[in-house]
């Protein structure tokens, strides 16, 4: 297995075998437009559930308990509303404090009777009230605000290293379609968003333009000579790099993916709601979607820009019309295939095939 | 394409240097536990650890109510100070509406706790008396050194002051008998008139405080804004009778520090705190400084107070009409910006009433920390299994590089939450689990270059060279990216973004360090081994797992066969795209490609843009004649 692995990584290396990936852009377009728009509607219907951190909620204080079993009080909340995610903390010695989304009225008084006879205690000791959200209006502006910074700074550090804004373009596109497909799973999922989830859609930010900016790398020096030659075309160059960094992208996301899997894993089927659940999964869909972009989106993309440039189109032409044009063993050459690889050796003729000299 | 002639390698020595560092990281960690209040363990957050929640209840001043707009304000004011002293990771709500509660990590000190319930009554009185600290017999009192620094401003012969100062500051009615609360005029001619409003009750009060013991220095109820007030400042250097309220700070706009300028706009590298002051406030500050600016020390000064005590004592040179004041002094840059910090608090109309202080637990159940973190070391230990499956004895290398980086930024957070306070917080967990796969990254691309180098026929050392060259170059663009990242979040961000903006700019540091400290020239010495150096088929290096079964030109026109593997010689056919024959061929390869058909039957014909997977085997001897 290891074995094949290795020699597939070597095939696409050599160009043995190759995957038209930037060739079949239009079909990947299409798919992704696709995603994209079903993750829009998921953002509509069912929609992102804000948790107690956004929209505040309700807040029981149980005073004087002899246990401070915390999970005696997540089931009495359970018990009244199945859909909540109540957190529970203990304060100073004796008070639990249990913290859910806004409840109605008539919920709060039955959680409160319910804390009442699960706690033992008399109806003086379980006090309810209402908070405000922790992440207020002022803590998301910071965070749009540092997200818009964040796009512009990295797009500036983008176009100075690659010495061309066309692929810092088509990494935040590739970025913002990363965000989108991301914040719609979670929508579909449809558990609450917490800060937690906030921050596991920023990381997805970092990550998917790291990634983008490593396949991108490859293709920058694959294709660094493009225009002094006649054999390649830029896409085909391009596609080239892609394939060559193929083996990377599910090594890298592999060993990415590994730990995050395993604490949603954990998270999901053990521990129940949380903090780790939340952030693990904006964490692996948007690692899975961030190396699948950088791949399928990001690259065609950055090809179908470039081939506007009028020195890449016309190199282009030049190519294809070459290829058509050749003559063959005196045979036209109806559809010309694409190359994909770097030139391979034939065999070498040795001095043998020089021209003799006269007179020796 | 020549390389560059580099600098010999000396891998050895940078491993020791990076032992040493990493030994002097721990060794400094060591010395604070045992010499100061340093631990082997860093601090957790809120979140993980618990923590210290205060509720206060707003109280209204007497020209306002506790509306939601004040507590949001409150809540915003709150949390920038809290931010701003380091302490990572407050929660901040509000309760019922009429509450504010705050939760501070761990057991914050007293001055923490002061920063959130310091209720910050901010008012400006006129400055009457000043004197210095300590208690004064009535002959005594001469003006201190001036707090407030000059500005340089020159001064504005402006107007003569409305008010006839009495400036004879000097109080000769000493008092033996129980001191009168009778002002010794019928009405003050200003705010500032010092014969009206120092009573002899007030100048007993005045010259009996003293300033130098701390009990006097803990700020407290504002005094009767209509009547003159003994206060001390902060740092208990000198003590003052104020007169009346002039300006309440809820007048203040906006209060920044920043770099002073001179008038032409040229920095004078002086810390200052600028004010602005509202469209209500301005007319009357406008009447203040006409009225100080003429005036003698210390009658010239305005005294900042908060919470009774003066903060500052800037003294007035010009008449400032436009609303817009800039304290200038012996600032330093911290405290130019706590001073700005405590102008903007003490613009909110409301002060505090502390209601409880208790200890919480932490707010994520502590179970969710230890499953979490089992998750990860399982999920590291599938990584490990899956490198040395991709990579063989590489992996270890991997595995390796990987348990350096994970011992460095342990100690890093160790050190950081010792000597800065730093907090570990869930976000800050999730930022290191997504370095795990940045980090790995970094081995992964640096692997696969010398491979691509193998695969081109360098040898084992050249390869590692040249593939170091190249994968250099890729990762230090895409952590220069992640890096950016992570500093502007942490700029821009607040709370727990914050946490997790940290540990990843500081993971993407330590994933260079290991890099190149310790992978590369792991990765040279290694190289330097038979095993590797001669590709043994564990080594993850061996050349012939890696294709590399093409003739290489071995120049003089012989050309080096490689041995075949699995001792079958079919006809190796030569790789080319497309048909046989097809265009985008050199000579050479159309040659090769004729002579393989006619070894063979038949070519096979491929669909474009798929190529036959021929077995990867000799040719047979002679084909290169």
């Amino acid at each position: 297995m290891a074995t094949g692995f290795a020699q597939w990584g070597n095939d696409l290396y050599s160009g043995r075998r190759s995957y038209d990936i930037v060739g079949r852009r239009r079909t990947w377009y299409v798919i992704t437009a696709a995603l994209v728009a079903i993750s829009g509607v998921l953002l509509i219907t069912p929609g992102l559930n804000p948790g107690i951190e956004f929209r505040g909620g309700s807040e029981f204080v149980v005073s004087g308990v002899e246990t401070s079993d915390q999970q005696l009080a997540t089931d009495t909340v359970l018990a009244v509303a199945p859909q909540e995610v109540p957190r529970v903390t203990t304060v100073g010695g004796s008070s639990l404090r249990i913290q859910t989304a806004e409840l109605t009225s008539d919920e709060v008084t039955e959680v409160t009777n319910g804390l009442i006879a699960a706690f033992d205690v008399s109806e003086d000791q379980v006090t309810s009230t209402f908070i405000g959200p922790t992440w207020g209006r002022d803590v998301s502006q910071k965070a749009v605000t540092g997200l818009v910074v964040f796009l512009l700074f990295v797009s500036l550090v983008m176009t100075v290293y690659f010495r061309n804004w066309r692929m810092a373009a088509a990494a935040m596109l590739a970025l913002f379609h990363d965000l989108i497909l991301t914040v719609g799973i979670y929508a579909a999922v449809g558990w609450e968003v917490t800060p937690a989830t906030v921050i596991g859609f920023l990381t997805i930010l970092g990550y998917s333009i790291y990634d983008t900016v490593v396949v991108f790398d490859k293709v920058r020096e694959n294709t660094v000579d493009t225009l002094d030659q006649t054999r390649f075309t830029y896409a085909e160059k391009a596609n080239l790099a892609v394939n060559q960094t193929l083996v990377r992208s599910i090594n890298t996301s592999v060993v990415a993916l590994l730990p995050v899997a395993s604490i949603l894993v954990i998270g999901a089927f053990i521990l129940g709601a949380g903090t780790l659940r939340d952030i693990a999964l904006a964490l692996f869909v948007g690692m899975f979607v961030g190396t699948f972009s950088s791949i399928f989106l990001a690259t065609p993309l950055e090809v179908t820009l470039r081939e506007r440039e009028a020195r890449v189109k016309a190199h282009t032409t030049k190519v294809l019309a070459a290829r058509t044009g050749t003559v063959v063993d005196g045979e036209p050459v109806a559809a010309a295939p694409r190359a994909v690889a770097a030139l391979r050796p034939g065999s070498h003729q040795g001095t043998a095939a020089q021209p003799k000299r006269k007179g020796r | 394409m020549a390389p560059p002639p580099r600098r010999r390698e000396r891998p050895v020595r940078t491993l020791v240097t990076l032992a040493v560092l990493t030994v002097a990281l721990f060794a400094s960690i060591f010395a604070g536990t045992r010499w100061g209040d340093a631990s082997l363990t860093p601090n957790l957050a809120l979140d993980l650890e618990g923590g210290t929640q205060i509720i206060l209840r707003p109280v209204a001043e007497a020209e306002g109510r506790v509306t939601s707009e004040t507590i949001d304000q409150a809540i915003a004011v709150i949390r920038q100070r809290v931010d701003a002293s380091g302490v990572a990771e407050a929660e901040i709500t509000s309760q019922g509406g009429n509450r504010i509660v705050v939760g501070l990590p761990g057991r914050p000190s007293e001055e923490t706790l002061d920063l959130v319930r310091t209720s910050a009554q901010m008012e400006f009185r006129p400055v009457l008396v000043m004197g210095a600290a300590t208690p004064t017999t009535p002959a005594e009192d001469e003006p201190a050194a001036e707090d407030g620094a000059q500005d340089p401003a020159v001064e504005d012969g402006a107007e003569d002051a409305a008010a006839a100062e009495d400036a004879a500051a000097a109080e000769d009615a000493a008092a033996e008998e129980p001191p009168s609360d009778e002002p010794g005029k019928a009405s003050p001619d200003s705010p500032s008139d010092v014969a009206y409003y120092v009573t002899p009750a007030v100048q007993a009060e005045f010259d009996a405080l003293d300033c130098t013991l701390p009990e006097n220095r803990t700020g407290g109820v504002p005094g009767d804004p209509e009547k003159a007030v003994v206060a001390c400042d902060l740092e208990g250097l000198s003590k003052f009778i104020l007169g009346p309220v002039e300006i309440p700070g809820s007048e203040i706009a906006t209060a920044t520090s920043g770099l002073g300028t001179t008038q032409t706009g040229a920095s004078t590298g002086q810390w200052v705190v600028n004010l602005e002051f509202t469209s209500k406030g301005t007319p009357r500050f406008t009447e203040v400084t006409t009225r100080l600016a003429t005036s003698t020390p210390p009658l010239n000064q305005f005294a900042v107070v908060l919470d009774a005590l003066v903060i500052s004592a800037p003294s007035v040179n010009e008449v400032i009409p436009n609303g817009q004041a800039q304290i200038s002094g012996s600032f330093t840059r911290e405290t130019a910006a706590t001073l700005a910090n405590q102008l903007n608090f003490g613009s909110l109309p409301i002060s505090f009433e502390e209601q409880s202080v208790e200890q919480i637990s932490a707010t994520l159940g502590s179970e969710q920390l230890e499953k979490g973190l089992i998750a990860g070391v399982f999920g590291l230990l599938l990584v490990v299994v899956y490198s040395l499956f991709q990579y063989r004895t590489l992996g270890l290398v991997t595995v390796a590089s990987l348990l350096v980086a994970a011992v460095v930024t342990y100690g890093i957070i160790a050190l950081l939450s010792w000597v800065q306070g730093y907090r570990l917080s869930l976000p800050g967990v999730a930022g290191i689990i997504v370095a795990i796969g940045i980090t790995a990254d970094s081995f992964i691309v640096y692997f696969e270059r010398i491979r691509d180098e193998l695969r081109d026929g360098r040898t084992l050392g050249a390869a590692i060279e040249k593939g170091w060259e190249r994968a250099r170059r890729t990762i230090l663009a895409s952590d220069a990216v992640n890096f950016t990242a992570a500093i502007v979040l942490y700029l821009l961000a607040v709370g727990g973004v914050r946490g997790f903006a940290f540990t990843l700019g500081l993971t993407t540091l330590v994933d260079l360090l290991v890099v190149f400290m310790f992978t590369h020239p792991l990765m040279v010495l290694l190289g330097r081994t038979r095993f590797f150096a001669n590709g043994h088929p564990a080594s993850g290096l061996d050349p012939r797992r890696l294709g590399v079964d093409v003739p290489h030109y071995a120049g003089r026109g012989r050309v080096r066969q490689p041995e075949t593997q699995g001792g079958s010689s079919t006809t190796r056919q030569p790789v080319t795209v497309g048909a046989p024959g097809a265009s985008g061929q050199t000579i050479a390869e159309r040659r090769a490609a004729a002579r393989a058909a006619q070894a063979a039957a038949a070519p096979p014909h491929d669909p474009p843009t798929t190529v036959d997977d021929a077995p990867t085997d000799g040719r047979p001897e002679g084909s290169d004649r």
